[in-house]
C-alpha cells in the first residue's frame, strides 16, 4: 500500500501539469467572484451577517459542536463539518482537491506536521490578511512557530501537544522503580522492570515517524531546514537526531521495547494490564487513555519527559495541528469568522472539554485548568506538568514541506532497522536518502549532509 | 476465503479420479483450512464481546456474556444509524457497478469473440494491457478527470470506474469462442434474427457461466473496492462500508474521539455476511459452467 501511494502521487503529478493550463484557466474566472481574500474585523463581522454556507473538513469530534454553538450566534452562516478522513486520508483528498482545482472545503483541519506541505505549494490563504498575525501572543510559541511559515501565517493553532512522560503508577510501585527523569536512567528502569517481569516493557515502539521526529526536536537536532519555499537542506544525522538514535539504539538493542504498534488493540490492551508502562506521548493523551483504557483508572501518573542531561527542562511537540482557509474558498470572510471563533474564541473551550490540550496562552493559564484534577490520573494536577512542558519546548524546529511523504515511508526504511534490531542511524540515513529522492522528483532543490 | 471454498469444492468433485489418500497432503489442506479460516473465527468471537471484554481476554475464545446483540444494535444505531446508510451505499455501488461490469463485459466479450472487424487485433492488444494495470494506480488520474466534470463526491464517482472491467471482458471473450458456437449463431441468422435478439435470447443463455463467474470477480472486487471511493468520495453519506469502517477505527486515534473496536468488528462481520452468502448462491452456477466449458460436447 506505501508503495502503491508513491506511485501514485507521481502519476497524480504528471497527469496535474498536463492539466495545468486548463486549471489556470478555470482558475481565473473562479477568482472573479467578487469574493474579499483581504478584510479587516470589521468585513468579517458584516460577512457573519450575511445568508451563507461553509464547508469544514475535520476529524476532530469537538468541531461539530463548535460549529452548532456558533451557528446559533451567527444564525445566517451554515457550517456544514465533514469527517473526510483521519491525517493522511483527507490530506490526500485535500491535495487532489488543490490539483484538480476545485472540490476542496472552505476551512481544514491540517497537523502541525503536514501543514507546510500546503503553506508553501501557495494552496493556502495567508491569514496575515485578515489581520490574524496580532494574534502571535495569544499562542504559545511552538504552535505559532508551527503555523508562521515563510513569514504567512496559514492556519491558527487549534490543540497543541508538548511531550510528558506518562507512567503506569501500579506498575512502577509493584516493581519498586523510580520515576526517571533522564534517559540514561530511562533505559536503567527499563532493564529493570523488564528483567522483574519478562512480558513488561518501558514502552512500545515499532518505529513511529511522529515520534522520532519529535524526540529528534527534544534532542535539539534541527534536520530540516527550508528556505525560498523550494530550497531544502535535510541532515538526520546532525547532532540533536544522533543522540535520540544512539540512546534508543540501546532499548532496541536489548529488547527492551515492546513491538506493539500504536493505536493498535493489543497497545490499548497494554496500557491497560501494565504490560506497556510508559509512554512518551503529547499531551493530548490523557483523553484517550480515560476512554481508550478506562480499567486502569487511577493507576496511571504524569511526569515530565526525561532529558538527556540531568535538571534540563527540554521538551518538544508531538502531534496537535490547526485550521487553514484553503485559497479555492469562494467564502473567505465567513471562513475567518469561524476560525476565529474555533480557535481563538468560544470554541477553545468546547475543544478542551472535548479533551483537546489548548494552544492558547490564556486557557493554559487558566486557573481552572491548571488546578483541575484528574480522577483517572489519581487527583494528579495533571495539567501543571503539561502546561510546564509547552513552555519548555525547544524553539527553531520546522517540518518538511513534504513531510506528509516523508512520514509515508519511515517504516521502509528506519521502520526496516526497528525490525530487525539495526542501527537507528542508519535507518535516519536510509530515510533521508529516500526523501531527499522524493524532494527532488516533485521540484525541490534538496541537499543532504 | 472465498478462492478456498471453491477449491475445495472443485477437489470434491474429483475424488472419482483419485481415491487414493495421502496422510501428508491432508494435513497440509487442514492447516491451510484452518489458516484461512482462522480469521474469520477470530471475526466472530470478538463480535461477541464488549470494547472492555475485547481488550482484556484472550482473542481467540469467548469470554465474558455475549455481547453480539448489543454490538449489532450498537452498529446499526452509531452516529444515527450511520452504517446502514454505508451498507445501502455498497449494495447501490455493487448492483449498479459489478451488474453493469458483467453486462458490458458480456456485450464487450461476446462480440470480440463473434465478430471480425478491423482493428481487432489492436483490441485485443489494449485489452490484455489494461488487466495488467491495477486499478489503484489510475485512481488519482480518473480523480482528476472526474473533477473537471463534476462528478467527484457523487455515486458516479465510484460507479463509472467499477464499469469496466477488462479482466471480465477478456474472459467472457475467451468463453464465448467455445460456448457459443458460431453455427447456432448462423442458424439464428438463417431464420431472421436480429444480432440483438439473438443475443438476448439464445447467447446470453449459452454464456450464463461464464457471466456468473465474472459477476463474482466483479461483486467481489467492488465490494472491497477501498481505495477508489477513499479517494473520490469526501462526504461521509457516500461512503461505502470499505472507507466508512476505516473512518471507525480511526477515530481511536483522535482527541475526544470514541474507542469502538467492538462496532468495528460487528460492522466487518455483517460486511461479509452478504459477500459470503452471494458466492455460497453463485459458485454452484461457476461450477457447473466451469465443467461445462472443460468437456466438449
Amino acid at each position: 500500500m506505501k508503495a502503491t501511494h508513491s506511485t501514485l502521487r507521481r502519476t497524480a503529478v504528471a497527469v496535474a501539469t498536463g492539466l495545468a493550463l486548463s486549471l489556470s484557466l478555470a482558475a481565473c474566472s473562479a477568482a472573479g467572484g467578487g469574493s474579499a481574500e483581504t478584510g479587516t474585523a470589521d468585513d468579517i463581522a458584516a460577512a457573519l451577517k450575511e445568508k451563507s454556507t461553509i464547508t469544514v473538513w475535520a476529524w476532530a469530534p469537538a468541531v461539530e459542536d463548535i460549529a452548532k454553538a456558533f451557528e446559533k450566534e451567527h444564525p445566517n452562516v451554515t457550517v456544514k463539518v465533514v469527517n473526510a478522513g483521519t491525517g493522511n486520508d483527507q490530506y490526500i483528498k485535500l491535495q487532489n482537491a488543490i490539483k484538480a482545482g476545485s472540490g476542496a472545503p472552505d476551512i481544514a483541519q491540517i497537523e502541525y506536521y503536514a501543514l507546510p506541505q500546503f503553506a508553501l505549494s501557495d494552496s493556502l490563504a495567508d491569514l496575515s490578511d485578515f489581520g490574524f498575525d496580532e494574534y502571535a501572543s495569544e499562542y504559545t510559541d511552538s504552535t505559532w512557530g508551527s503555523v508562521n511559515l515563510d513569514g504567512g501565517i496559514y492556519a491558527l493553532p487549534q490543540d497543541s501537544g508538548p511531550m510528558a512522560m506518562f507512567y503506569n503508577k501500579a506498575v512502577f510501585d509493584q516493581y519498586g522503580l523510580t520515576v526517571p527523569t533522564t534517559w540514561d536512567e530511562y533505559i536503567a528502569t527499563a532493564e529493570k522492570l523488564h528483567a522483574a517481569n519478562p512480558n513488561a516493557y518501558i514502552t512500545n515502539d515499532t518505529g513511529d515517524a511522529g515520534f522520532t521526529t519529535s524526540m529528534i526536536w527534544q534532542a535539539g537536532g534541527q534536520p530540516y531546514t527550508t528556505t525560498d519555499s523550494t530550497d531544502v537542506t535535510l541532515n538526520l544525522q546532525d547532532e540533536g537526531s544522533k543522540k535520540f538514535a544512539d540512546t534508543w539504539n540501546q532499548l532496541l538493542d536489548n529488547d527492551l521495547l515492546a513491538a506493539t504498534p500504536s493505536w493498535s488493540d493489543e497497545w490499548y490492551k497494554g496500557l491497560g494490564d501494565g504490560t506497556i508502562a510508559t509512554l512518551n506521548i503529547g499531551a493530548w493523551m490523557p483523553g484517550n487513555l480515560e476512554s481508550g483504557v478506562p480499567e486502569a483508572a487511577g493507576d496511571w501518573r504524569v511526569a515530565p519527559l526525561p532529558t538527556y542531561e540531568a535538571g534540563d527542562t527540554a521538551s518538544a511537540e508531538n502531534g496537535g495541528g490547526g485550521d487553514a482557509i484553503l485559497k479555492q474558498s469562494k467564502n473567505k470572510l465567513v471562513a475567518a469568522g469561524f476560525l476565529q471563533y474555533m480557535n481563538e474564541g468560544e470554541g477553545t473551550q468546547i475543544s478542551i472539554d472535548a479533551g483537546g490540550f489548548p494552544s492558547t496562552v490564556a486557557d493554559l493559564e487558566s486557573d481552572d485548568f491548571l488546578g483541575y484534577e484528574s480522577d483517572y490520573f489519581g487527583g494528579q494536577k495533571i495539567n501543571e506538568v503539561l502546561v510546564q512542558s509547552a513552555k519548555d519546548v525547544v524553539t527553531g524546529w520546522s517540518y518538511l514541506p513534504f513531510q506528509v511523504y516523508s512520514n509515508s515511508i519511515f517504516s521502509d526504511t528506519v521502520g526496516q532497522a526497528y525490525a530487525d534490531k539495526g542501527d537507528i542511524n542508519e535507518g535516519l540515513t536510509a530515510w533521508q536518502k529516500a526523501t531527499a529522492d522524493y524532494g527532488n522528483e516533485q521540484g525541490f532543490t534538496v541537499t543532504t549532509k | 476465503m472465498s478462492r478456498y471454498t471453491s477449491e475445495k469444492k472443485a477437489g470434491k468433485s474429483n475424488q472419482g479420479l483419485h481415491t487414493k489418500k495421502s496422510i501428508l497432503l491432508t494435513v497440509i489442506m487442514g492447516a491451510l483450512l484452518i489458516y484461512s479460516l482462522l480469521p474469520l473465527f477470530w471475526l466472530f468471537v470478538n463480535s461477541t464481546k464488549t470494547q472492555a471484554e475485547l481488550l482484556n481476554s484472550f482473542g481467540l475464545w469467548f469470554s465474558g456474556p455475549n455481547a453480539l446483540w448489543d454490538n449489532i444494535v450498537a452498529t446499526l444505531t452509531y452516529n444515527d444509524g450511520v452504517f446502514v446508510r454505508w451498507f445501502g451505499n455498497t449494495l447501490l455501488y455493487v448492483v449498479v457497478g459489478a451488474g453493469g461490469a458483467t453486462f458490458l463485459a458480456a456485450l464487450g466479450g461476446y462480440g470480440l469473440a463473434k465478430f471480425n472487424f478491423p482493428g481487432k487485433k489492436a483490441v485485443f492488444a489494449v485489452v490484455l494491457g489494461a488487466v495488467a494495470i491495477p486499478g489503484t494506480a489510475l485512481a488519482v488520474p480518473t480523480f482528476l478527470m472526474f473533477s473537471q466534470m463534476g462528478l467527484t463526491n457523487t455515486p458516479w464517482a465510484v460507479i463509472l470506474p467499477s464499469l469496466i472491467s477488462p479482466f471480465g471482458l477478456y474472459l467472457i471473450w475467451t468463453y464465448a469462442l467455445d460456448a457459443v458456437p458460431t453455427e447456432v449463431l448462423e442458424a439464428a441468422r438463417m431464420d431472421g434474427s436480429g444480432e440483438f435478439r439473438t443475443f438476448f435470447t439464445i447467447s446470453l443463455k449459452l454464456l450464463a457461466p461464464g457471466l456468473v463467474t465474472v459477476l463474482l470477480f466483479t461483486l467481489v472486487a467492488t465490494w472491497n473496492n477501498y481505495f477508489l471511493p477513499l479517494i473520490m468520495l469526501s462526504e461521509p453519506t457516500w461512503y461505502p462500508l470499505t472507507v466508512g469502517l476505516n473512518q471507525w477505527n480511526q477515530q481511536a486515534q483522535t482527541v475526544g474521539g470514541d474507542v469502538i473496536y467492538n462496532l468495528v468488528i460487528t460492522g466487518s462481520l455483517l460486511t461479509i455476511v452478504p459477500i459470503v452468502v452471494a458466492f455460497l448462491f453463485l459458485q454452484r452456477y461457476w461450477q457447473s459452467g466451469l465443467a461445462a466449458g472443460s468437456v466438449k460436447a
